[in-house]
């Protein structure tokens, strides 16, 4: 069984009560010494990996160096021969022949080496594929037990601050309301900050000499006067 | 990152934050520590954080199964599937007999990454419940 089903059923199971594990801690234990033990092989992979793969790269280099030698003395063969010199001639091919079973010998072991290669990148791959999947396995069990227990540790928080849960939508409620008041709040201080505004324009203007002048006793008895005449 | 280096930042933020929401932070001790995070205006909605080995958890329970009206039910899992993906970092869940919306993150996530976070997630659960409380009693 997947470890998917086997939390599935487990929470449908009712094993989501408190203290009841999903699956039991010593076979968490068990899975975690696993994946360590899946990354310790892993580790080894590498270096083995890494091992082949400079052998492979010295073979290469030998098999370079012995194929450079057997075209160099095919030349001076060609030459003994250009000279009429078939005694020389003889001996270079000798050698060329020597040159050319090494070559064959190295050919030999770099593929072998090459295939090592390939089947460890392979077999490293699949490893790590393996131990990032075992994690995330290991993931999801631990973070159901998680969630479990922190669940139980906010309802007994809950039940011991002895604060009534409430209902969604009374939360709502309450929150839009909270919302409303903090709106009304913002708009009367807006309608105070434009009232402000407004009176200290006038007072500009009055200080300018703009707009409706004040009745005064100086503006009356000019009145006054005036009627007089 | 544990919930205490989450509480001292989010209680350092004070007026500062740049989600516009004030954080008040409450360790629950228990077997696991969770945090408990109340929003300015919004108690009666806490978000609740707990850390695992790779994720930090943010939770925020919406309602509970007795709320639904019983001929509702099926019609409010549907909508709450079809949400699921257009809500903004937030997915619906159960735990025990409470639906929950919850956002998981990152263990290497930033301080701002939770702070907004658990805004968005506050601002999901305060929508979501207002735009399903036609299902609920």
């Amino acid at each position: 069984m997947s470890i998917f089903k086997k939390i599935m059923t487990a929470i449908r199971g009712g094993a989501s009560e408190a203290g009841e594990a999903i699956i039991d801690a010593n076979a968490t234990r068990i899975f975690e010494q696993e994946i360590r033990d899946a990354e310790n092989h892993l580790t080894k992979a590498k270096r083995d990996l890494t091992g082949v793969m400079a052998e492979q790269m010295s073979a290469k280099r030998e098999v370079d160096r012995l194929s450079r030698e057997v075209s160099e003395h095919e030349g001076y063969a060609m030459q003994a021969l250009n000279k009429g010199d078939e005694t020389l001639a003889v001996a270079v091919a000798e050698k060329i022949a020597n040159l050319e079973s090494s070559l064959a010998d190295q050919q030999q072991a770099h593929d072998s080496f090459s295939g090592s290669a390939d089947r460890l990148k392979e077999l490293v791959k699949k490893s790590e594929r393996q131990v990032a999947e075992h994690k995330r396995q290991l993931s999801m069990v631990k973070t159901t037990e998680s969630v479990q227990k922190a669940t139980s540790a906010i309802t007994d928080n809950f039940s011991s601050s002895n604060s009534k849960l409430l209902s969604a939508k009374d939360s709502l409620e309450r929150i839009k309301a909270k919302q409303q008041k903090f709106d009304d709040k913002m708009k009367a201080a807006e309608l105070l900050e434009s009232e402000d505004s407004d009176t200290s324009l006038q007072a500009q203007l009055k200080a300018a000499g703009i707009g409706s002048p004040d009745s005064s006793a100086t503006s009356v008895l000019e009145r006054l006067k005036a009627k007089q005449k | 990152m544990n919930i205490h280096t989450i509480a001292d930042h989010l209680n350092s933020l004070a007026d500062n934050s740049d989600t516009g929401m004030s954080f008040d932070c409450q360790p629950i001790s228990g077997e696991v520590d969770v945090l408990q995070i109340s929003i300015l205006g919004r108690e009666e909605l806490p978000v609740f954080v707990s850390v695992t080995e790779d994720q930090i958890l943010c939770i925020s329970y919406l309602w509970g199964s007795e709320e639904v009206k019983p001929e509702c039910v099926n019609a409010m899992h549907e909508s709450m599937l079809e949400m699921n993906i257009p809500m903004p970092l937030s997915s619906f869940s159960k735990i025990g007999d409470k639906y929950v919306v919850f956002g998981a993150l990152s263990i290497s996530s930033s301080f701002d990454d939770v702070e907004h976070e658990l805004a968005v997630l506050s601002n999901n659960a305060v929508e979501v419940i207002d735009d399903m409380s036609e299902y609920l009693l």
